[in-house]
């Protein structure tokens, strides 16, 4: 994956829209989940009050992350859990293939973890010989078909049911043309069931790991991620260390947010605690930085470490409903993504924050106040700055910056606009032109606003007045 | 140096330099609801059925007919004996995986999302809301609490291996969002709500 040439996001959008249905589908989907999360805050009284809450105990977090992570560490390894720390994604696994490897074991049942997806885990045991298989419905579809998740919390939203039916007639030999998700769901469900009670390792994510008590919480709604831990000789958990809140009791507030954001549930089925392993069982934590406590350092793009992973974000994004997941060349797409995604790679990822129009829905929708918009735009400075967006758009860029700030350059150009729109509309209604994508040129008004102000303003009434 | 070290060292450098207080959670969470009803409506909203039951005789009456107790049928509850197995706990967890209906106790119940709390004492394996077919969960109905706020003060400092809340049967909508119950865990949840 990774070393596979990265296509611009304005690329594969414009590939994705090809299909107009399926834009239209995919956009309304996602709206429907975004309506399902509205209806659920709206229901909650004190909704925005649990959103500042929300947002406050993350500053704390991030304030005080050094000792809370210490606090965690000597907690959870007082439950008898075994604490890792790794610097970075090489690490990471290498730390996840030694405990495989420890155990002489090939195969690993594994529940959703972004992280893991971040580090290319999957690619990496690969490689080393060993069988990873993704429980949650939506993750196994897409390693059949092997796609990434186009989603944190829909991973195989791009799908349609008539892709999935193929995808299982192909690998789990379900019926041709049977498009029941019932029967779909179910067939995945006899092929999974046999892989939970034949796995010695499993790996979850954390959505919560709480300094106070050494515990870690996963929230699933399938079950698919205790199904695995449960049966396992081995349990690992894999979490970026923003994962971390003070106090078990912060989790009300957590918990209350998370799934309503995310799929407008009032809570997600399982919120399974793991707090210490059962009998005989061995469980591990893998803390993992990869860049985080760089972008900690960032006070601009530093609140982009609050997030919970609801994605509500992507639901309510215009520009990620009508450009899909995969556009985002990226573990975690969307707002949220294309904020992360420059700090881990600035010149891969230099186009992410263009893929949006700064409408700030996303910042309005965020369970935790993250000024993503905002964030959007301050990355556009820094990428701009740093010379890592295309020439081209510096070019523009610069061009326009000198027009703006000059009065009579500005007059020019827009009266020979206007000129040549008029006169000669094949010099601006062409493929060379990015507005005209899509889109009609509007009509050329006959003056600017300038040139009507003056003919209209109240001096120049009065000047007429007077003669 | 290690890693863990090298990441303390930088996270420290690089976090803001003064730390900002915890907001007060005492504010949140005063909504009042009819606590019962609130639950109960709940629960079926999110696809699990609710029964109130006087005593355990009534919960035999109604398993007896409602499941077939030819199945498999395990429970931690001795006053259930009559229709479920009660010596399975030290068994290996894989074996398990033919049980149609599991019965348990929870501690409490939350009415905001009907979710129920366990923990593992009391689920006399870990697994066993999970890999059963068919969950029931018995809760007294004084035990119904009305938010997750509520939820964290009762369960306050208890010590626990694994805790869970379960609201509602295993689900998924990953095939074009159309809801499926069933997923990898209970294809159905019955709450018996008792006096």
């Amino acid at each position: 994956m990774s070393s596979k040439k990265t296509i611009p996001h304005s690329e594969v959008a414009t590939r994705f829209n090809k299909d107009v249905e399926r834009v239209n589908w995919h956009d309304e989907t996602l709206w429907f989940v975004r309506e399902k999360r509205d209806k659920a805050a709206h229901q909650i009284p004190d909704w925005e009050l649990l959103r500042e809450t929300a947002s406050q105990i993350k500053h704390n977090v991030l304030s005080n992350i050094h000792d809370y992570l210490i606090e965690f560490e000597e907690n959870a390894q007082k439950n008898g859990i075994t604490v890792h720390w790794a610097a970075d994604a090489k690490e990471h696994n290498e730390i996840v293939h030694a405990i495989m490897a420890k155990h002489d074991v090939k195969q690993m049942v594994k529940s959703k973890s972004m992280l893991t997806e971040e580090c290319h885990l999957n690619d990496y045991l690969a490689e080393k010989g060993i069988e990873v298989i993704d429980s949650d419905l939506g993750e196994f579809i897409v390693q059949l078909r092997k796609e990434p998740p186009s989603h944190i919390v829909l991973p195989a939203i791009h799908l349609k049911k008539e892709d999935v039916s193929e995808t299982f007639h192909e690998h789990l030999g379900t019926e041709k043309g049977n498009f029941n998700p019932q029967y779909l769901t179910e067939s995945a469900r006899q092929t999974l069931r046999d892989t939970f009670l034949t796995r010695k390792v499993a790996l979850t994510g954390v959505n919560f790991a709480v300094a106070e008590t050494g515990e870690f919480v996963v929230c699933t709604n399938e079950g698919n991620a205790d199904m695995g831990a449960h049966l396992a000789d081995v349990h690992i958990a894999c979490m970026g260390f923003e994962k971390l809140i003070p106090q078990r009791k912060h989790l009300g507030v957590f918990l209350r947010l998370l799934a309503r954001s995310a799929t407008g549930q009032p809570i997600t089925t399982f919120s399974s605690h793991f707090k210490k392993p059962r009998d005989g069982q061995e469980m591990h934590i893998v803390i993992v930085d990869n860049g985080r406590s760089t972008q900690l350092g960032r006070e601009d793009f530093r609140n982009s470490l609050k997030c919970i992973r609801c994605g509500a974000c992507m639901n309510t994004c215009p520009v990620y409903r009508r450009s899909g997941g995969h556009s985002y060349h990226n573990a975690v797409a969307g707002p949220i993504g294309s904020i992360l995604a420059p700090n881990l790679d600035m010149s891969k990822n230099a186009d992410l924050p263009f893929a949006s129009t700064l409408c700030g829905s996303c910042t309005n929708v965020c369970p935790v106040k993250i000024d993503i918009h905002d964030q959007l735009y301050k990355w556009r400075q820094v990428l701009v700055k740093e010379g890592h967006t295309p020439a081209a758009k510096t070019v523009a860029m610069k061009t326009m910056a000198t027009v703006l700030a000059n009065p009579t350059i500005f007059n020019l150009a827009g009266k020979s606009g206007r000129f040549m729109m008029k006169n000669v509309p094949a010099a601006v209604n062409n493929k060379m032109n990015k507005w005209y994508d899509q889109r009609e040129m509007p009509a050329v008004p006959e003056e600017s606003f300038r040139e009507w102000y003056k003919k209209n303003s109240r001096e120049s009434k009065a000047k007429d007045n007077e003669q | 140096m290690s890693s863990k070290a090298e990441i303390l060292k930088k996270i420290k450098q690089n976090q803001p330099d003064f730390v900002t207080d915890l907001p007060d959670l005492e504010v949140l969470g005063s909504e009042n609801p009819n606590v019962l009803e609130t639950y109960k409506t709940v629960l079926k909203n999110i696809g699990g059925e609710s029964v109130e039951v006087a005593d355990y005789n009534e919960i035999i009456d109604f398993l007896k007919n409602n499941y077939a107790l030819e199945k498999r049928i395990i429970t931690t509850i001795p006053e259930l004996a009559e229709v479920a197995a009660l010596d399975w706990k030290n068994d290996d967890p894989h074996t398990l995986q033919n049980v149609e209906l599991a019965i348990v106790k929870g501690h409490f119940g939350v009415a905001e999302n009907s979710a129920i709390w366990v923990t593992d004492d009391i689920l006399g394996q870990r697994v066993a809301p999970f890999i059963a077919q068919y969950l029931a969960i018995i809760v007294n109905k004084n035990d119904i609490l009305p938010m997750m706020h509520q939820a964290y003060k009762r369960i306050g400092n208890l010590e626990y291996g694994f805790g869970t809340f379960i609201a509602g049967p295993s689900k998924t909508a990953d095939i074009e969002q159309s809801l499926v119950l069933g997923a990898h865990g209970a294809r159905g949840l019955i709450v018996f709500l008792l006096d």
